[in-house]
């Protein structure tokens, strides 16, 4: 397996070339190094997983991890020290599938939404980085190197989220993304220097022995850790920067902030998973709460958001959320006896980050031809881009959990496992699967269906009301299209995939098998909400929709809001932190801490006034001091002697 | 009769502080060479009193007032360059055009 370390170099060595010489170079050699490093990329990861996987299972019946690279980078005395180096097993090879996957889609794609912008092969470039850090993030062999690849990543976002320089809301979404998962990033680190502290090692597998004088710091260098993962995934209350990180290209969108690195915090505590539930399993739980907590919420504000973008944000923390349910809601390491979860939540990252990458895609194409993100602009569009319609309509019916695509299959994985933890949990997420599938029909409805803006526009145009010609929307090229059709392909047949023999909390096997009760409770609830979705918005408006939004007045004003979190948080930023800690802070720094300096520095410079006079350049006045100095020592030397 | 060493002594600290006086208050530079020159030779006279008087079988006090001597000469010659060089420049021996060097 010694070649996995191209999958690393290849992206790392494109970016420093596009990186280095991109401007000199014109937009269709850029964009060609980039796809071809990840053809490239993604060829090599799956012969990777064919080559891994292939090989078959071991005596004990798991797939053993390989390293094929680990390297001391910086040894810190004792038994710690930092490696870097290439991990393979069953989880980082389905990562590295995925991210190679929806990567290359977004480069093809790339090639089209992007074409003719300024600052295309910095795009290139930054993809490229981009891919590169989640790649060494998912091969990670230890938690250190993890960190290193987690920090990277997240400046990689911050770089494309920021894209469009010029705008002013994308810079400010970029700090936001920034600011908010370093804070979280924060916690991550503490955690890592504790777990590093107690267990003298960052490696994820320290000795029995070692885990035991770890004791009681494990549990909390656990919650810190996942605090870190938190950020990154956008659970709540720290998602507040991911709905504002759609300001950036949508190809990054789909990349970035739906299908890869926002799953990192998912992939962080499945990468922990046997620590967590073997010394920390009640954080675990606490994972689930936060998860349920943050799907709900999740779900409720993407039905109302009208930017189409933004819905599928929100769409994606809650999807990331049922994930992190799932991790939470295991309570052995036997997928056999309540470790299911684990295997669903892999299973659902690994489907949701195609569909994702569909949907996103999908929507990138329609403000491609519509030129808005308002849901308002759209309407209709099903005549005039029918590829992107279906391609649209496969990942609307996968998110949803329609049988056969593969949304449902990982979706009634985890549903069955929050059913095994408990009823409540069970329900619970089951309203909130019915309400995905009733925002994105919702959303579905709104863009394809119902009047269409444009022939709206065009009737006033020839009736002479409006002087304003509309665009006629247009099927997006086929270095477009293309992806999307791949995409929906995968989500199409990706369900079928036996994905319990690859993956599973203990390694061994494990058979998906359909719980027929948890199935169908979850189609009819999909439906209900696909109905309800069709009977509202089919048409537009309909009378149902204005009676709804009177009755729910308030409620739906304050979702449309999000509930006011950003608001929130602002408040307790500015007005709180920044006012009662930071002003005081700050007045001490610049009035006693420097003021103590300025006023040595003061006082020196005053002697120096002082004593400057002396050093006149006279020979005469030197020759007065040099005298009476001499008189003086004269004078002492008769009287104290 | 023998004149006593105080009455040298005496005659070389007046002609030492003469010396500073003018050295201190004049403004010519010829004039300050002559105050240093007074003052060197006070010093003089006071290595061949105490020479004389302290130690009358050795030699040395006689001999640092000879190289005294040499060395005033010396100097007197440097100075003089240095002071004509100071007149060809600035059309003046004040000691204010010495100051201009400092800059």
């Amino acid at each position: 397996m010694d070649f996995t370390i191209l999958i690393l170099a290849l992206p790392l060595l494109s970016f420093l070339i596009l990186g280095l010489a991109g401007m000199k170079m014109p937009h269709k050699w850029a964009g060609a190094i980039g796809t071809l490093s990840l053809t490239l990329v993604t060829i090599l990861s799956y012969c990777a997983a064919a080559l891994y996987f292939g090989a078959g299972r071991n005596a004990e019946g798991i797939f053993a991890p390989i390293t094929p690279y680990n390297h001391t980078w910086l040894p810190l005395g004792g038994t710690l020290s930092i490696d870097m180096g290439i991990l393979i097993d069953p989880i980082s090879v389905m990562m590295l599938i995925v991210i190679s996957t929806v990567s290359l889609m977004v480069h093809i794609y790339s090639l089209g939404y992007m074409k003719g912008e300024r600052g295309f092969q910095r795009y290139y470039a930054f993809l490229s980085l981009f891919t590169f850090s989640m790649l060494g993030l998912v091969v990670a062999t230890n938690i250190f190197q993890m960190y290193v690849f987690w920090e990277l990543v997240g400046v990689s976002s911050y770089l494309l989220i920021g894209f469009y320089y010029t705008k002013p809301a994308a810079i400010a979404a970029s700090k936001k993304a920034f600011i908010v998962t370093r804070f979280a990033d924060l916690f991550f680190l503490i955690g890592i220097l504790l777990y590093g502290y107690y267990t003298e090692t960052f490696s994820f597998t320290p000795g029995e022995t070692l885990l035991m004088s770890a004791g009681a710091v494990l549990p909390i260098a656990l919650a810190l850790m996942f605090v870190g993962g938190a950020g990154k995934s956008a659970m709540f209350p720290l998602h507040i920067w991911l709905p504002d990180a759609m300001e950036g290209p949508t190809p990054v969108s789909a990349l970035i902030h739906a299908a890869t690195m926002v799953v990192a915090g998912v992939y962080l505590v499945a990468r922990m998973f046997p620590l967590f539930i073997d010394y920390a399993p009640e954080v675990l739980h606490i994972v689930a709460y936060v998860g349920a907590f943050t799907s709900l919420y999740a779900a409720i504000v993407a039905c109302v958001q009208t930017d189409i973008k933004r819905v599928l944000a929100f769409s994606t923390i809650s999807q990331i959320a049922f994930m992190m349910v799932a991790l939470g809601v295991c309570t052995s390491s036997n997928p056999h006896y309540g470790g299911l979860g684990y295997m669903a939540s892999m299973f659902h990252l690994f489907t949701h980050a195609m569909f994702k990458g569909l949907l996103f895609l999908g929507a990138g194409a329609i403000i491609h031809a519509v030129h808005s993100n308002e849901k308002s602009q759209m309407g209709g569009l099903r005549k005039y881009m029918p590829v992107t319609h279906l391609t649209f309509l496969v990942a609307c019916l996968a998110i949803a959990g329609i049988p056969p695509f593969s949304g449902f299959f990982s979706k009634d994985e985890i549903l069955a496992a929050c059913y095994d933890y408990s009823p409540m949990m069970g329900v619970f997420m089951s309203i909130v699967a019915a309400m995905t599938a009733f925002y994105m029909f919702r959303l579905y409805y709104l863009i394809f269906w119902g009047k269409s803006h444009y022939e709206e526009q065009l009737s006033l145009y020839s009736a002479g009301k409006s002087t304003h010609k509309p665009h006629k929307p247009h099927e997006a090229p086929l270095c477009m299209t293309a992806p999307l059709v791949i995409l929906a392909t995968i989500t199409t047949v990706a369900g079928f995939i036996p994905f319990g023999n690859f993956i599973s909390s203990n390694g061994e096997a494990y058979h998906i098998h359909i719980n027929p009760a948890v199935a169908t409770v979850s189609i009819l609830l999909a439906l209900a909400g696909i109905a309800l979705a069709t009977v509202m918005y089919i048409r537009g408006n309909s009378k149902l929709t204005t009676a709804i939004n009177k009755a729910l007045g308030i409620f739906i004003e304050a979702a449309y809001n999000r509930f006011y979190m950003d608001e929130l948080w602002l408040f307790v930023t500015k007005k709180i932190i920044f006012n009662c800690i930071s002003r005081p802070i700050a007045w001490f720094d610049r009035h006693v801490i420097d003021a103590t300096m300025d006023m040595m520095a003061t006082i020196t410079q005053k002697c120096g006034n002082i004593v400057r006079p002396m050093q006149s350049g006279n020979v005469q006045s030197y020759s007065v001091w040099f005298l009476s100095g001499a008189l003086l020592l004269a004078l002492m030397l008769i009287f104290f002697t | 009769m023998t004149i006593p060493a105080q009455f040298y002594l005496i005659l070389a600290a007046v002609l030492f502080f003469i010396g500073v006086f003018g050295f201190f208050t004049r403004r010519n530079l010829i004039s300050l060479l002559i105050s240093t020159e007074l003052m060197l030779n006070a010093v003089d006279i006071n290595f061949a009193v105490f020479n004389a008087y302290s130690h009358p079988e050795h030699l040395e006090g006689f001999f640092f007032t000879m190289f005294g001597i040499g060395i005033a000469a010396a100097e007197t010659a440097v100075a003089i360059a240095i002071i004509i060089n100071v007149f060809r420049n600035a059309k003046s021996i004040h000691i204010k055009n010495l100051l201009d060097l400092k800059h």
